[in-house]
């Protein structure tokens, strides 16, 4: 009786993981998590995510769509897309003031950032699957890009790196795959939707 | 020990000074010194989940503790990708019996260390004027 139960929950597992797989897009902020997100929503619902903006931390909150449908190949997979504010060490609120914030918006902001982080973290662990969008033109190796990687290969949580913002200029993705070797890295523009198809074939890949 | 250079503060903890601490108890340590503008040079580094908790708490401290930004925060590691299979072996044990005493972390405030720049060769500690 007792295997019989086991093989039915690891159906069941099976089934649940296979029916809405939690995808959470985590990094640093302004790398562009949002915008991957709303590329996937716009390709597969036709409607978006989340506003982006030039102002880093504008995603303050974790933002969820469910039961996006994605097809790669023929293949079918439901996911529930988790986009999760950017995570740093630093915040202040002088920053957002040279954006053109004022004093109390910039306080504001400041204040939702930082308890955005922690919502951020909080959520790491009910993920199966993440998308570490990084910013391909800027140095890979900040201590913060190593410590989400870290803290989800601990939790032995399915990676899939994305090396984002491949249309700029100083845009690098040999430095992002000399960075975490042990990952997989897609370079893609989540804005022109450059190599969005190549992003979709890694992450059926991930959860397969 | 710590070294004083014109206002600044390096201090240099040794792994032995948080071994025996549980992870909130290292935090708080940590914590507690970089609060003082003090810059930490730790020998070893905090577990994956430590690291993630330091940056929950430091945001949990920004708004609350005047003038507090945050910190910067960076680790150099001996280890790299192409580790042979042994040795990595070998380096788990020795972490799990002492600790990862082979990394240095560097921890400092935000308001006095602008930015730590890190490539796989060499690490910078940009410090604010």
């Amino acid at each position: 009786m007792s295997i019989l139960k086991k093989i039915a929950g690891k159906i069941s597992r099976l089934f649940k993981r296979r029916s809405n797989i939690s995808l959470g897009f985590y990094g640093p902020p302004n790398a562009g998590k949002t915008s991957l997100a709303n590329k996937i929503c716009e390709d597969w619902l036709g409607e978006s995510m989340g506003e982006v903006s030039p102002i880093p931390h504008e995603t303050r909150h974790v933002m969820f769509k469910e039961k996006v449908e994605i097809e790669n190949n023929g293949k079918k997979l439901t996911f529930k897309l988790v986009d999760t504010p950017g995570i740093t060490t630093r915040i202040d609120y002088e920053d957002f003031i040279k954006y053109g914030l004022k004093k109390k918006e910039a306080q504001k902001r400041a204040k939702e950032a930082t308890e955005g982080i922690i919502e951020s973290i909080k959520w790491i662990e009910d993920m199966q699957a993440v998308v570490v969008v990084l910013d391909a033109s800027k140095n890979p190796y900040s201590q913060v890009n190593i410590t989400i990687i870290g803290n989800l290969a601990a939790r032995k949580i399915p990676v899939l790196i994305v090396a984002n913002k491949m249309d700029l200029r100083k845009a690098d993705i040999k430095k992002v795959e000399a960075a975490f070797p042990e990952y997989k890295v897609v370079g893609i523009s989540a804005r022109t939707g450059k190599n969005i198809d190549k992003f979709y074939e890694a992450l059926f890949k991930l959860v397969k | 020990m710590a070294k004083k250079i014109k206002g600044l503060t390096l201090e240099f903890m040794p792994y032995s000074e948080i071994r025996d601490l549980d992870s909130s108890r290292r935090i708080k340590k940590i914590l507690d010194i970089v609060l003082n503008n003090r810059i930490i040079v730790l020998q070893g580094r905090l577990k994956p989940e430590e690291e993630t908790r330091l940056i929950e708490d430091t945001m949990a401290m920004i708004g609350h503790v005047k003038s507090f930004k945050g910190i910067e925060l960076a680790v150099i590691s001996s280890g790299n990708g192409s580790t042979p299979v042994f040795q990595k072996f070998t380096q788990g044990i020795a972490k799990a019996l002492v600790g990862d005493t082979a990394s240095m972390t560097i921890i400092g405030p935000a308001s006095i260390v602008k930015e730590i720049k890190k490539n796989p060769k060499k690490i910078e500690l940009m410090l604010k004027k």
